[in-house]
Parts: structure tokens; sequence; C-alpha cells
């Protein structure tokens, strides 16, 4: 029996919020969300603060994906509200657990076009996994526990807390529950060891069997399950863009990313393969092209947590639903059982090793000192294989998907469902926040950065030190490039003029700015950077007209790859 | 193909909202729908009619399951399910004939009449959507002037 106890709503949100282990929140204050906010004098929850809301979603984001747990984010209502559905829809898009707070208009005024009222929970409903709106006092303490409960379980996604003003005030005896029942949310599914048997069978008979690692496999830390199915049916693996690094990328059986701008082997082979096994993935278009071409040629083996997957972009012969990491488990054990181990080195296997190769040598690259794929490997040189990664959106996310090979399982993050520029670098602060002893860097662009850059003031004010990998082309360069490759080079709205002049940006908010003009400065620069105790910026100018490639147009399949010429 | 989907939700505000929403945004269609609280208060049942191939009607039933707000949905089998929608019609009477002809079709339908003027009538159907298609068509000679439809109620037959 829980005992009860007299306290006001906003106090028995962080009292329930202590319980879930919340230790910060990232946010910004208002006349909506002000009692919330008086109780972080009063309790243990550390509130970190942004210079804007759309910033402070991204943390708890960063930080949700990298400690499996919620992140939290506070904002008021109205443009509060507002500015974190951004980062809402990004978490909704790539499946992070988040708990949003806003505050919301007294209950009583609700409707009434209030001064900063905004129907939030209309607004957030397409975007969340869950939105709940107490209208009194005592339904907080289960709310949250709930709410909790829905974030992190089965497919994770962002849940918003909604709370007008009075039911923050308002006092009344407090319950906080350790049951509780949702009747309509069944996250989990049993083992389904008939169909993983089936599976196991159709990969045996496959003549060219692959496995396509998704986000979901991250998701669930399915990283030795997945290894350990890999090395025993002898499959190659290659990934979704949100699925990088599921599986080690130097591992020799790795190919990378499929997708519009996956690595040459890996579209190759996707496109060769005659059985797939899919985990935890949406097979989205950017990741397979065209879906009838994709799905025409290949025997599907689809695993995945949410039954809507199935079915929805792909449909499968074989479906495995449920929690991935518990079904390759069980293929794991399956395949021990069955003294199941392939050792020879068949034709499919030796042709996969032999395109890798082709590629590793013949992938033509920029040819100047400062290209890409020079800057991205020498990042991956001088990193600890723990480092966590985020990226922003645009060119050098997709060059980091091709020449920064992912090396520790779970380590690389990205916004790849709704591609949100702005997103990298509060997510690393999340990710830093979440582990505060690996180097976190967020490689990014420069007109992303020019985003979220104000979250500087956080990293140096809450002694945040990730390190920002700015590829500074001083332009919009995905749209540069889409210009120059299907609109006859009309460049249009994606030169930036060299301003900001980021090392002065960083300067001016006290971070460390340092600009990387030759292999050399690089060298030195990101050595510097991991050693210093505040949070730096490294500009590195690149050349503008540098293109992602390969390239799978849209609406083509993955053996059409746009190559450099 | 059409489908009719018994959407069984708790009783809170702001479910229909959502249950609409996801049609919506999932580029699904409502052809009807009907509302109404349950045996037990805590539920309300949804009753829609959709229509869309094999493949879009199974992630429409996907999707409404994965609502946190669902308790249960179900695709009736037509075969299997007693459905009925009320339907009004009000229609015009241009002669004196006609309104001994639209009372005939009326009780052809097991329909019942409303509101008899002198220019116009009104018939009350409860009826299968088809079966008030076909009475719509053999009244529009006369002249339909209005319609209210309640979308299709359903229940499963027993021991279906
Ligand atoms: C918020 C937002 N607005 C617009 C876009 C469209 N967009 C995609 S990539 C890109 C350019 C990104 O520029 P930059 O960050 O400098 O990266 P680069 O491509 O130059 O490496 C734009 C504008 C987007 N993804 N997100
Ligand atoms: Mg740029």
């Amino acid at each position: 029996m829980s005992k009860m106890e007299t306290m006001t709503g906003a106090k028995a949100l962080m009292t329930a919020m202590e319980k879930e282990g919340v230790k910060q929140v990232f946010g910004l204050p208002g006349g909506a969300n002000l009692p919330m906010y008086d109780e972080f004098a009063r309790c243990d929850i550390r509130h970190i603060l942004v210079r804007h809301e759309q910033s402070a979603a991204h943390m708890a984001d960063g930080f949700g994906r990298v400690s499996r747990k919620p992140g939290v984010c506070f904002a008021t209502s109205g443009p509060g509200a507002t500015n974190i559905l951004t980062g809402i829809a990004t978490a909704q898009a790539d499946s992070a657990p988040m708990i949003a707070v806003t505050g919301q208009v007294p209950v009583n005024m609700i409707g009434k076009d209030a001064f900063q009222e905004s129907d939030i929970i209309g607004m957030a409903n397409p975007v969340v996994k869950y939105a709940f709106q107490p209208r009194s006092a005592a339904e907080i303490p289960e709310v949250v526990k709930k709410g909790f409960f829905i974030a992190e379980s089965g497919r994770p996604g962002p849940v918003l807390i909604d709370i007008p003003k009075d039911v923050q005030t308002n006092e009344a005896q407090m319950d906080f529950p350790d049951e509780f029942k949702i009747q309509g949310y069944h996250p989990w599914a049993d083992p389904d060891v008939v169909n993983v048997e089936r599976a196991i069978d159709m990969l045996l008979h496959a003549e060219k069997p692959i496995i396509l690692a998704g986000g979901g496999t991250i998701i669930s830390s399915a990283f030795a399950e997945l290894q350990a199915v890999a090395e025993t049916l002898m499959l190659p693996v290659v990934s979704t863009f949100k699925g990088k690094g599921a599986f080690p990328e130097n591992h020799p059986l790795s190919l990378g990313p499929i997708g519009m701008h996956g690595h040459a082997e890996a579209n190759k082979m996707m496109a060769e393969a005659d059985c797939v096994l899919a985990i935890g993935t949406r097979f989205s278009d950017r990741s397979v092209g065209t879906f009838e071409a994709f799905e025409k040629r290949l025997k599907i083996i689809h695993m995945d947590v949410d039954p809507a997957e199935i079915g929805k972009n792909q449909s499968a012969q074989i479906a495995v639903v449920g929690d991935v990491k518990v079904n390759l488990r069980v293929m794991v054990k399956l395949l021990l059982q069955k003294a199941i181990k392939k050792t020879d080195e068949t034709p499919w296997i030796k042709h996969v090793k032999e395109t890798k190769a082709y590629w590793k040598e013949n992938l033509k690259l920029h040819p100047g000192e400062m290209g890409a794929a020079k800057i991205l490997r020498k990042l991956r040189e001088l990193l600890p294989k723990e480092s966590l990664i985020t990226t922003e959106v645009g060119q050098h996310q997709m060059w980091a998907s091709l020449f920064y090979d992912v090396i520790q399982p779970g380590t690389f993050f990205s916004s790849t469902g709704l591609g949100t520029m702005g997103w990298g670098f509060p997510a690393a602060l999340g990710a830093k926040v979440a582990k505060p002893d690996v180097p976190v860097v967020d490689i990014a662009g420069d007109g992303s950065f020019s985003m979220t850059e104000n979250s500087l003031a956080t990293a140096v004010l809450e002694d945040i030190p990730v390190i920002v990998f700015v590829l500074n082309n001083s332009t919009l360069g995905m749209v540069a490039q889409w210009q120059r490759t299907f609109y006859d080079r009309r460049m249009i709205g994606v030169e930036q003029h060299g301003c900001p002049d980021y090392v002065k940006l960083a300067e001016s908010y006290g971070a460390q700015g340092i600009r990387a003009q030759s292999m050399d400065e690089l060298d030195k620069a990101i050595k510097n950077a991991l050693s210093s105790d505040v949070a730096t910026v490294i500009d590195i100018p690149i050349d503008p007209e540098e293109d992602v490639l390969p390239f799978v147009a849209p609406g083509t399949s993955l053996s059409d790859m746009i190559l450099p010429s | 193909m059409w489908a009719i989907l018994s959407i069984l939700v708790e009783n809170k505000p702001g479910i229909l909202f959502k249950v609409t929403h996801l049609f919506r945004a999932r580029n699904f269609n409502i052809d009807s729908i009907s509302v109404g609280i349950t045996e037990n208060p805590d539920y309300s049942k949804m009753t829609i009619t959709t229509y869309g191939d094999e493949k879009q009607i199974d992630q429409v039933v996907k999707q409404l399951d994965k609502m946190i707000d669902t308790v249960q949905v179900e695709r009736l089998d037509e075969l299997k399910t007693v459905f009925r929608e009320l339907c009004l019609f009000k229609i015009k009477l241009s002669n004196a004939n006609d309104s001994m002809e639209v009372n005939k079709l009326a009780n052809a339908y097991g329909g019942k009449v409303h509101d008899v003027k002198s220019d116009s009538l009104m018939v009350e159907l409860s009826a299968t959507p088809e079966q008030i298609k076909a009475f719509e068509e053999l009244a529009k000679p006369f002249g339909i002037i209005d319609v209210a439809r309640t979308g299709v109620a359903a229940l499963q037959r027993s021991g279906a």
C-alpha cells in the first residue's frame, strides 16, 4: 500500500519524475509552467536551461536515445509548446523515448483563446506516441507513471503531458501507484519460435541471403544477437541509415548502410540478394528506393516490435512480431540446438567480399586534401571507439554515413526519419549528459549548425563539453547538390556567404573555436578538442562543389546508383 | 472493397478526434461513422465503414489497434453481422399520385412516413447501406430534398 500525502500537482510531478529516476530536465520557463519551475528549488532534479525550446526537445531526445530512458523537456504554453513540436515530431519519426511537459492555461480558460493558449494536444496528436492533459492534480502521479511506461516500452516514442496551471497549483491527496493498467496497450508479444524456425529454414535454403539491420536493432540493443546470427549463418550485413552501426562496420561481413546515399557495395549486394532477414526496419523509401522493385525480387523475413509495420511498406513472407532482441535470441538458441554453423565460403559470400574489396579500392573520392572522406576518416582514426556521434542533416550527414565507420555498435545517432536540421548539436548535449565520460561529436554542416547554434550557451554554462565538427561548405550543400543534379545548376537559396564566422561565434559564447584548413591542422584541432574541458567548434572549410556519391535518385531502385565520374 | 470496422474505445474525450485523424493522416477513407456508448459506460463503440484494397484495410486495422485508446478493433464479416443504418429522406411531392407512390415505396423497404405535407413528406428507413442506396435510386425521380444518415451500426450475430 502506498501512503497518501497532500501536495500540489507541481510537486507531485517532480516527485513522480524522481521516482522514475529523472536526474535532469531540459527546458525554458514561462508563465504557464512557473509552478513546476518553482519546484526545482526544492528537489534534486537538475534544470538545464536552453535558449530555444526546440533544442530542449532535441536534448531530451539525444539523452533518450543514448540512455534508452526517456529524456525530459519542459516548455511553457503557447509559443513554448509550439516550439517543441519539431523536437517531438523528430523523436516520433525515429522512435526515441521522450517526455515533454508543457504548461497550459488554467482549466476554466481552455477554449477561450486565452493569452498563450494553444491547443497543443490537438497539434501534437499526430506526432506523439501518446498525450495526456490531466484535469485534476490528483491524476498527475498516475499520468507520469503511465507516460514513462508508454514512452520507453515497445516501440519507444515521445509522450506529451500538458498540465493546466491550476492543476499544477491545486493540492490533492497524492497516491503514487506502483501498479497501473492501460487496457488498449500491449507493447510486447511472446517470442515467436515457430516463425523464427521458419525464418532459419528460409535463410538456409536461400542462395543469396542477407541481413538488413534497421534502427530497431539499435533501440533494442540486439548487437550481440545480430552478430551471432550473422556469423553462424555467414550472412552479409547491410543496414538502413538509422541502423548504421548496429553491426560493427569493420567486421568482414559488414557492408554498411543501403539507401539513397548508401555504400555502393551495400546497395549492390542488397539488389542482388534473394532473401533478406530485415530486423527492426520500416522499409523507408530512403532505404529501399522504389518499393515495387524491392519487393519483387526478394523473399522477406520481417522482424519488428510494431505489428503495424508488418506489411505497411513491404509485404513479408515471414513476419516475426516482437522485440527483435528476444526473437534473435530465440534464433541463436535454435541454431545452437540444431548445431547449425556455416563455415564454408559460399559463392555468394565470396562474391560479397570481392564486391566489397572492389568498392573499397575503386570508389572515386574527392581529390583535394580536405575532401570529406579524408576528413571523416581522420576523425575516426583519432576518436576512441566508444565515442558517441550525432549528426545534423545534409551532405555531411551522408558523408558520415559513408566514411565514418562505427566500430562499437550503438554509438551513432542521427535524425533519420524527419531529417531535422539543427538536431545534432542539442542531441549531442543530451547524449553527453547521458554519458559524460565519453567524447561526443556532432558531425555538422554549417547550415544545420546555424539552426540551433545558440545551444552553445547551454554547452558552456552547463559545462557539457561536446565537439561540433563543422564541415563548412558555406552552403546548404545537400540542396545545392540536388540543384546541380536535377535543376541544371540553378542555385537558389543555398549560399551562406561565410556568415557567420564559426570560430568567433564559438568564442563569443565562451566556447573554444578552432579553424582547420589542412589535415595537419585538423589532426591538432581534434586532439585539442578531445582534451578540452569546454565545448569546441572545429570549423573545417571544404569545397562547396563536392557531391555525396553514390546517389540513388528518388523513385529509382538501389541498383541504379549515380556514381562518381 | 468495403469493410465494416467495429472499434471499442475507452469513453474519454478526444478519442473520436484521434480515430478520425488517423484515417486522414494515413490516407484512409471513412465512408460512414457512428459512435455510441456501450452497455458499460466506460466504453464507447465506433462503427466505421471504409473502403480500400486488402492491404490498406489490413493496415487500417493494425494502425487502429496500435492506438493506445482503442481496446478492441474488429473487422466484421458482413455475412455474420447484422448491420443497419438509419436514414431520413425528405421527398418532393409534385402531384396527387406521388404521395401514394412514395408511401408504397417506403412500405416496400419497411420505412415509416412522417411529416406529410402537401408538397413533401419524410421517410424513415432502417436498412443496410445497399438497401438505402436502392431506395434512394427509386426515390430520386420524385425529387429528394434532403437526406440525413446516421452511419452504420453493426453487431456480430450470436454464435457466428
Ligand atoms: C529544418 C529543415 N529545413 C530544411 C531542410 C532541407 N535540407 C536538407 S539538407 C539541407 C542543407 C543542409 O545544409 P548544411 O547543414 O550546411 O549541410 P551540408 O549539406 O552543406 O553538408 C536542407 C536545407 C531540412 N532537412 N530541415
Ligand atoms: Mg553546408
